[in-house]
This record gives structure tokens, sequence and C-alpha cells, in this order.
């Protein structure tokens, strides 16, 4: 007997707009210690397919299903109190994406974790306490005697999502359902917490059913795979057929997309290559610190995020910088820009010192490209406005001539002409990735910086984005520093590399040799952690 | 905790005195206080006397640290209009006063706090429409005009609580109805945004996922959370209930702070106006620290940094 | 990867262009109720305010002893004449209380942008450059709320000596907090996001990046706020007029009018009743156009 067995399932949500068919007609079953994988693009259903089967949905959402068994049971039948009692909980838990915000932040781990055994008479406080502490030590939290009196602030996202893990594991649960639970969390943690998981699931024989949006991560620790695509379920199968023999087209194409490590190299920026190349963008020595408090009579802390950082940027290249969050990397980009200064060390672009260059002068020497698209456009402006504001800034030319080049500069990054007085809310993440890298071309300047460009996006368009940037580069000759925390994008796009961990460059040297041959050992264990298919690949890199 | 109590006691206390300088400035700067006593028709040497009798021809700066050297003696002036320590004044009134606020806050809380949960747990159903309803014509309401009405309907129709005076608890019932109802939309409000945040955050997916649902949901996830920043207004709507106690005191002939408020701005009696705003000044910033110090003790966010 | 192309642009390419932010406000706007009754409610009394001169049957200022304290036509001994009577100086009350909106709308408006002018300012000034500025401006917004609002206004219009233009400059002076509590917190948020720091890549100074930045993206909840501001400047008028220290007679303030009634209240309840649902509706009327605009401009009620 199947322990899942979803039958047609729909998922209507009421929009002012209209009613959204957010799922239709997805059948799933799953076997006792069976590992399912559900992937898909934000919208694509698959948190919603599980919301429903936990009776989660929001309020707005109404579902229907020909069966909802589990393990012989038909859950429709469940009232919702009876639902609550035996099935949430004691049978199917669930884990969720966001660490940070899942705990409750009044109430210590020790409280949060114990409830819901002890409020059911499970266990007697002491048994509770007891069991939790066990389960904290099985997944790796440290001193979990000590923790069980702290609050979630004191901790961590990593260790956040390992209390979750833990805290579901109280009730024994035969099903447990991990929604995108590394998405928020660093490359190398995330391995971490999804081998737990996969160790977790054998050691108790339970059901997993792990959705994400990263189809790697899904195929490389789950027996099989669906994935969903705009509410529906395109494909489902081993994970080894959806990687190797995928049947729809759109898996296909989410394959094609995923920026990996071992597709074909590209070919490197020749001139790039030689030393004696100009240097657009040099920095020297750089070091800041932040002071923060809370609030205005709070401890005071200090940050250093900037640890006698030295880099150069050379004419033609494309430079990544690579690194997990709190290595510095935003911080080093916010100074090249401009946007922040040095407490020591020296920034020169072109051999000018930045200080000395005005602000309409450096906009024309580098411009930036941000992480999130919704953002960093401004959401009252039209793109002609967009595009444009940086010419006016300037005070350069007249507004027919300014028209001219917000379409020439939307026709370079292949944006539809149409589109010139739309508002950034009309346009799609990637349509407002474009615009924003149009709004840098347009002064022309010597380099772009792009922080994080594609983090933000659906894997689909981050590919586009990519192959944009690359090809900008291949027909205008554009310098550019990519700042990212994914292997892939290195190997997809990047020249030289340099790795960044707290705050300083570990690491730095073309990006095939760093690839294939790291010499630091914190580069390593993010190539180690980067997802890929071939899964005899990462062995030899380790090693 | 005790540093962060600490400093914001002393945070509080600067702006107890910055409000007492800004007071003092404005009631100075603005007019001449020595004309506004004499009246329209005085002639210039009665404003001279006056100026001389009660020394407002020395300059600002000696009379506001003359004026804070006495408070921080407890001395407050002597009141121009009734001839009596302003201190004295104001201590003989405060209880009528206390009482009319005390009694206020706990008709709104009785009103405002079930009304917005109750509206929070069932979005947009009747009970959400009702409450709404209720926000909207109260924050509507002109207060002293619902006092009238109130005396109108009271006093002459259903002659069942008095309508002047405060000598027995019924004196009170109908003034702190009309002052209490001038805070519910804020809280009512507030408790029930607050309580909708808290219901749609993370956590509580997490609680439902664990099993919980309705009453223990609420009492173990929800309540904690939800009341924090209601806790922080009531603490501002107890504090401006002192200050509104103006209205509601001189339409109900309650013998409060408020109406000797009026009264001495009727009668020009600085001193008074003086103390009676750093009174209010205080009693605000007070009820603010205390709401501070219970924000922190139930929040860990704010305990432990 | 150019055939499998065309799958993934299917949904980034759709022809359909979404609506503008114009187009989607407009449509909110006409589409909620509670906005298009508050509107309604204030367009009338501002047409009623403009053209008081034609549609008040009596001069409001005309005093007669023979017509004292009329009451209204639906009661016994009222008359067509004066229709909602007369008050205790022989004035047609219907007429009192039409030139009454003037001064309600008057005071409401000036104070209302008199408040608006110092709570933007600073909350922009604060939020935008923060620092010790920001801790100043903070202290600021303490002592203000600590100040008690309406007694200070007591004073300060009987000191200085009551005019409409002291009552509006005093009202506006005591409600600046709203306005800046809330673009304080808005220009925190929108002074990290991306498009700011792109027009500083860009070399824009602080002045632009305010006025062209920051500003139009706290346009709508300044509005929201002030439509607030005006239901509630309206009653801080009627409170200090009917505690004798804002508008003077003979003017017709509604709040005045209350306190020149309250004598016969008992047994002239209209003298009292009917300046007060005057102030209800004013106020009902911008506060619901207020809640409807914060419902259509919220973020959650947004596209995305």
């Amino acid at each position: 007997m199947s322990l899942l067995d979803i039958q047609n399932l729909d998922v209507t949500l009421a929009l002012p707009n209209g009613p959204l068919k957010a799922v239709r007609d997805v059948t799933l079953t799953l076997e006792p210690g069976e590992s399912l994988g559900i992937v898909g693009e934000s919208g694509s259903g698959k948190s919603m397919t599980a919301l429903a089967l936990m009776r989660l949905l929001p309020r707005s959402a109404t579902c229907e299903a020909e069966a909802l068994r589990f393990d012989g049971q038909e859950l429709r039948d469940l009232g919702d109190p009876a639902f609550a009692r035996q099935i949430a909980g004691p049978r199917i838990g669930m884990i969720f994406q966001e660490p940070m915000t899942s705990l409750n932040p009044v109430y210590t781990i020790g409280r949060q974790m114990t409830e819901a055994t002890v409020a059911r008479g499970l266990l007697s406080e002491a048994e509770a306490r007891r069991k939790a502490i066990d389960l904290l030590d099985r997944v790796g939290i440290p001193d979990p005697e000590g923790r069980m009196n702290q609050f979630p602030h004191q901790m961590s996202g990593g260790q956040r999502q390992r209390v979750m893990i833990a805290m579901t594991l109280m009730l024994d649960p035969e099903l447990l359902i991990a929604d995108e639970p590394t998405t928020a969390l660093d490359v190398t943690v995330q391995a971490q917490i999804l081998d737990l998981l996969d160790d977790l699931r054998r050691e108790r024989g339970m059901g997993l059913i792990l959705i994400s949006h990263d189809l790697a991560v899904v195929a490389e620790r789950t027996d099989r795979v669906a994935v969903m695509y705009l509410g529906e379920m395109v494909e489902q199968g081993t994970a080894q057929e959806v990687l190797y023999h995928p049947q729809h087209d759109y898996t296909k194409a989410l394959l094609a997309a995923i920026p990996r490590l071992d597709g074909p190299a590209r070919v490197p920026a020749q001139e790039a290559a030689a030393p004696e190349v100009e240097k657009v963008i040099s920095a020297t020595n750089l070091c800041r610190e932040f002071h923060s408090r809370k609030g205005l009579f709070g401890p005071k802390k200090t940050v250093r995020a900037l640890d006698d950082v030295s880099l150069e940027l050379r004419r033609g290249e494309t430079l990544a910088v690579i690194g997990e969050s709190g290595s510095g990397k935003s911080t080093l980009a916010r100074i090249l820009l401009g946007l922040d200064l040095p407490d020591a060390g020296d920034v020169r672009m072109l051999g000018r010192p930045v200080l000395d260059l005005p602000g309409a002068e450096r906009a024309s020497l580098v411009q930036p490209v941000f992480q999130d698209p919704y953002t960093s456009l401004n959401p009252r402006r039209r793109l002609s406005e967009i595009i444009s504001r940086p010419l006016v800034l300037r005070g350069e030319g007249d507004s027919a001539s300014r028209l001219a080049a917000v379409k020439d500069a939307m026709e370079k990054v292949r944006l539809p002409g149409r589109l010139i007085h739309a508002y950034p809310s009309q346009l799609s993440g990637g349509q407002r990735q474009r615009v924003a890298i149009a709004r840098a071309l347009i002064t022309e300047p010597e380099a772009l910086i792009c922080d994080e460009p594609t983090s933000a996006l659906d894997v689909s368009v981050q590919a586009q984005i990519l192959e944009l940037l690359d090809d900008l580069r291949a027909k205008m000759g554009l310098t550019c520093l990519i700042i990212t925390h994914d292997m892939a994008v290195v190997h997809e796009i990047a020249d030289r590399v340099a790795v960044m961990y707290q705050g300083r460059v570990v690491e730095e040297g073309s990006a095939s040799a760093v690839l294939d041959h790291p010499s630091n050992d914190y580069t390593a264990r993010l190539l180690a952690a980067a997802p890929r298919f071939g899964a005899t690949r990462d062995l030899e890199v380790v090693q | 905790m005790l540093r962060y109590i600490a400093l914001r006691a002393a945070l509080a206390l600067a702006v107890a005195f910055t409000v007492s300088l800004a007071a003092f400035l404005l009631l100075n700067v603005a007019g001449d206080p020595a004309q506004a006593i004499a009246g329209e028709d005085a002639t210039p040497d009665v404003i001279e006397a006056i100026r001389d009798r009660y020394g407002l021809d020395r300059p600002l700066p000696v009379r506001y640290f003359d004026w804070l050297g006495g408070v921080l003696q407890g001395d407050f002036g002597t009141s121009y209009y009734w001839h009596k320590p302003v201190a004295e004044l104001v201590a003989d009134r405060a209880d009528e006063t206390i009482t009319l606020a005390l009694s206020a806050l706990s008709v709104t809380i009785i009103i405002a706090l079930p009304l917005g949960a109750l509206a929070a747990l069932n979005p947009n159903s009747w009970i959400d429409r009702f409450a709404l309803g209720v926000a909207v014509s109260a924050q509507a309401v002109p207060n002293f005009w619902l006092g009238l009405i109130m005396i109108i309907l009271f006093g002459v129709m259903m002659p069942i609580f008095p309508v002047s005076g405060d000598s027995t608890w019924k004196h009170f019932v109908l003034p702190a109805f009309v002052l209490g109802a001038s805070s519910v939309p804020a809280v009512m409000r507030l408790t029930r945004t607050g309580l909708i945040e808290v219901m749609g955050a993370d956590y509580i997916r997490t609680a439902r996922s664990k099993g919980f649902r309705g009453w223990p949901l609420l009492r173990r996830h929800a309540m904690r959370n939800a009341l924090l920043p209601v806790i922080s207004v009531l603490a501002v709507q107890l504090g401006q209930k002192f200050g509104g106690s103006v209205i509601t005191e001189s339409i109900f002939a309650i013998n409060g702070l408020g109406r000797l408020a009026l009264e001495s701005i009727l009668g020009m009696d600085i001193p008074t106006v003086q103390m009676l705003i750093f009174v209010f000044a205080i009693v605000f910033v007070a009820m603010n620290l205390l709401a501070d110090i219970l924000n922190a003790a139930l929040d860990p966010r704010i305990r432990i940094g | 990867m150019s055939t499998t192309d065309i799958t993934l642009t299917a949904v980034e390419d759709s022809e359909t262009t979404p609506l503008t932010p114009g187009q989607i406000f407009r449509q909110r706007l006409f589409g909620h109720t509670g906005f298009l009754i508050g509107a309604s409610i204030i367009l009338a009394i501002v047409v009623v305010a403009i053209f008081a001169p034609l549609i008040a049957p009596h001069d409001p200022y005309v005093q007669s002893l023979s017509t004292r304290m009329l009451p209204p036509v639906w009661s016994e001994g009222g008359s067509w004449e004066h229709l909602l009577g007369t008050d205790q100086n022989g004035r047609d009350y219907l007429s009192r209380l039409i030139y009454g909106t003037r001064v309600s709308i008057t005071i409401g408006i000036g104070a209302a942008t008199v408040g608006l002018m110092i709570g933007v300012t600073l909350g922009v000034m604060a939020g935008y450059f923060g620092g010790w500025i920001d801790h100043a401006i903070s202290f600021l917004l303490t002592a203000q709320l600590a100040l008690p609002g309406l007694l200070l206004a007591m004073a300060l219009v009987f000191i200085i000596g009551p005019s409409i233009w002291v009552v509006i400059g005093i009202v506006g002076v005591l409600h600046w907090t709203y306005y800046l509590v809330v673009t304080r917190a808005a220009t925190q948020r929108i002074r990290n996001l991306d498009f700011v720091a792109a027009a500083k890549a860009s070399g824009a100074s602080s002045r632009q990046i305010i006025w062209h930045e920051i500003l139009p993206n706290l346009a709508s909840s300044i509005i929201v706020i002030f439509t607030f501001e005006l239901g509630i400047a309206i009653l801080a008028e009627s409170s200090l007029s009917f505690l004798g220290v804002g508008i003077q007679p003979p003017i017709p303030s509604w709040g005045l009018m209350i306190a020149e009634g309250k004598q016969a209240m008992f047994y002239r309840p209209w003298l009292v009743v009917l300046p007060g649902i005057c102030l209800f509706l004013l106020v009902i009327g911008a506060n619901l156009m207020g809640d409807g605009l914060r419902d259509i401009t919220s973020p959650e009620g947004r596209n995305e």
C-alpha cells in the first residue's frame, strides 16, 4: 500500500482579477521510505501541492481531489480537528523555506520543541526534554542542552533549520515534507542540511518529499523526481530517467538552462589573459569595518567586512568574485561603485584615484547591475525615464537623442521596443534585469559591476541573462565584474575568479585553473557543495 | 536588561524636560503673557505692574532655569489666579483625573481588544465589517459632541447615570465611556492588523503543521506576539487620556486636572499651565517607559540583544 | 539551447501587456465602495463650501430678535422659511451650517498642509540621512508625542489671539507626527533599494535622489495621511472652538455653534445635534477616503 496517494488534485486561488488554478490535476504516489523530489520554478504550484496536503493553504485558496490517501486512509473524510490531531505532526511533518521566521521569536527552542508531544500527552515534560536534546544532538546542534533555553534569534539560519528538522522529528512522522528547505541558506550549509535529511530518512524509514526549484539538488538526493510547470505535473520518473532522458520539452529546457560545472567550457577572452592589458579598476589593500548597535544604546558590534583585499579588473575580461553571504563580496562591489568608502586602501579607475573623480565621471567608468530586479528599478518611472536617467544626470543630449539612445540600449539587451513607455511592474523578472543592464550600458561605461545578477531569477531566465552578458562582452568588449555565490555561474561566464571568505580573497586565478585545481580548502569545499549531475565528478574535485 | 531600562528612563526624563522647555518657550514667545493676563484694554501701567509682580521682565533663560530649579526641589511656583502653590492645586485634583483616565482605558480595552481580535480571526466576515464600521464612526465623532449627546440621552431621556459631577462611581460611567471611545479605533485597528499579521506569520504555519489549531494555537503561539504592539499603543493612549481629559471634564463637570487646565488657560495662569503640561508629559513618558519594559520582558529579542 | 528557448520565453513575453500602475489605480479606485462614498461626501461638501452664497437661503450673520430659536420644519412651530430653524440670535441655522463648511474645509486643508510640510520634510531627512540627524528628529518626535497637544493649542490660541490663520497654524504645527513616522520609515526602506544605489552610481546628488527617486514613491502614502489629517484637523478646530479658544463669534464654526447651543440643549437639542452631524459626515467622508486610498495603494494590494 502506498504511503501517500494523491489523485487529480486541483488548487484554485481566488485573486482579485478572477480565479487562478495554481495546481491542476496533480497525481502522485509515494511508497513508505521512498523519497520524491518535486521540482518547478516559482509559481509552478509545487508548494501549493504540499500546503494543500497539509491543509495550510491560504484562506483564498480551495482544493479538490479525487483521492487524498495517506497510508490507506482517505484524508478528505477527516474534519479539520481530526486532521490536526491524527495527521498533522504525528504522521506528516513539514519544514519550510524560511528558517529565520519559521520559529516563534518569543519562545525558547526547548518550549517549541517539546510543546507538541506534551500537548498531545505522548510524553511527560521531562521525557520530551530528553528526547528533544537527543534529537538536537542528532541533527548536529552543538551543546544541545544549552540550546534548549535559547531563543531562535540567537542561532544562525542553518542551525534554525536543523532545529526545525529536529522539531518535526519529535512526533516521529512517517512522512516528512521539506519545502525548499535550503533555498535561504549558504551553499555549503545547503549540502549539509540536504545530506542530513537524506540520512534521517534512511535511518527512520520515513517517506520524504523534497520540494525545490533546483533540479540538480533534487535529482542528486531523491529516488524519484516530479517536474511541475504552470500548475501541472509535466513529468515523473526516477531521478536517472528525468535527468538523462527527459520526456517533456519543459524539463529538457530546464536541464539545458541550468548553469553547470561540467558543461562545455566557454572560449575565454584571449587578450584578457595577458597581464599587461590595461587595468580598468584596481583596488589595493581595501579594508572596511562596520559598527552596528542594536537600538540607540545597544552594545556596539564590529564586523570586518573587508580585510586587506586587493583586486584588479583588466579590460575586456569577466572576473567573477565568489563567496557566501557575509564574505564581504557585496561590500566590495559597493566600494568599487563608489557607493561606500573603504576605511583604508585605494581604488583607482583607469589609473586615477576614485576619490578625485566627480560622480558623473565615475558613472561613465563603472555602472552597476544589482541582484533583485524588483527593487533596482524605480516603480514610479517609465522604462524610457529609467534607462535615460544616467544621461539626464550627466546633462547629456536633448530628449530626442536620449530617446534614440534608450531605443538603442533596449535593442542591445533584446527588450521589445513596445515596452519603452511601460512601468517596471508590467515586466517579468528577466525583462527587468534587462532594463537594469540597459540603464547600465547607456553611458557606455568601461566596466559593469554585477552583484549576483541572476540569483533572484528563475533558472531558465538566469541562463538567458548570463548569455546576454557574455554576448555583450564578446560584441562590445565589455569588461565585467560578476559577484556570485554560484560556482556554476563562474564556469559559464568567467575568465578569472577570485574567491572571498570572511572578508579576504583566499584564492585568485584563471577560472579553469581554480575550478579544476583549487589550491585553497575553502574553494574546494565550495566546489564540492555545488550541485552537478555527474556524481562521479565531485569526488574528483574534492580529492 | 537593567542597562536597557536605565537608558530608557534617562531618555524619558530628557524628553519630559525638553517638553517643558518647548512649552515654556511657546507660552512666553508666542505672545506677551502680561498683556494676556491684563486683558485687551489694560493700560500700559497695569501691564508693567503685572510684569514686575510676576518677574516677567527678567530674561527668558533666567526665568526658565529659575522654574527648573524650583521643579527640582518640588516647587512649581505659585498660581497667579488661585494664589496657592501650583503643586498643591494639582495634587488636590489629580485623583479625579487618574480615576477617569484609568476607567476610560478599561472601556477602550473592553471594547477594542475583543472586537479587534474577532475581526482578525474572521477577516471579511460580518463581525469584521461591523468592527470596521465602529472604528470609522468612532474616529469621526467629535468627542465633546458625543459627550453632549450622552448628556441629552441620559440626563433627560434615560436618567440612569448622573451627567454632572464626580462624587460617586456612577458619575464616572459616562465620562469614561466618552473618553474611552476616542481610543477604540486606534487600539482596535492595531489589534486587528497585528493579529492578522501574526496569524499569517511563518511560525504560525509551523505550529499548524505540528497539529495546533483553534484556541491552543492562539494562546500558545499568537497571543504574546500580537500583544506586543498593543501594549505600546495602550500606553500611548493612556498617556493621551490625561491631556484628553480637558474636554470630558469640562462637559461632565468633573473637578480634575483637565478642568483645572481649561480654567488656568482662560485665567492666563501660566505657572499652572506650565506645570500641567509638564505633568502630562511626565505621565506620557512614564507610560511609554512602562510599555517598553513590559515589551522587553515579553520579547527576548529586546531582552537578549 | 535555441530549440527549447520558445517554451521558456512563452510565459515571459505574453502579448497582453499588464496594466500600468495608473490604470490599476483607477480601476481599484472605482471598485472601492468605501472610497467612493467618502469621496462623494467630501466632493458634495466642497461644492457646498464653494457655492455657499448661492445655496444658503439667508445671510448667516443677520440677527433677528423676532425669530429666535425657531424649531426645524419637521417640529411643531417650524416653518419653511427657516428649514432647520434658527439659533439664539435668530440667525438661520441652515445658512450658518452651510457657511460652516467653509470654516471646516479651509482649516482642515490649511492645517493638514502645514503639518505635511513639517512632517514630510523631517521624515525624509531623518530617513534619508540617518545618523545623528535621525536621532535628533526621532527625539523631537518623542517630545512632540509627549506634548499634551490640545492643552498647548488652547493656551497658544488664547495667548496669540484667535483667528482662522492662527488656528490653522497652531493645529498644523501640532499635527505632523503621523507624516513623519510614515515617511521616515518609507524613506529608510526606499533609501536601501537598489534603484537608489543605481542613481548614486550614476552620480545623482542627494537632492536629485530625494526629488526624483524617493518622493514619487512616497506620494501615495502622503496623500493617504493628508486625508486622515484633514479629518483630525477639522475635529481639533471644532474642539478648540467648542472650548472657546478657537474660531470666535460671529463666524459660523460648527464647534462654536455646538458650544452656543449647549445652554439650550435640553429643550432645543437640534442646536447641538445638527452641527455635530455635519462634523461627523465631513470627518467620516475624509476617513473613508483615506481608508480607501490606503487599501488601494497598499503594497499587498499591488500587482505583485
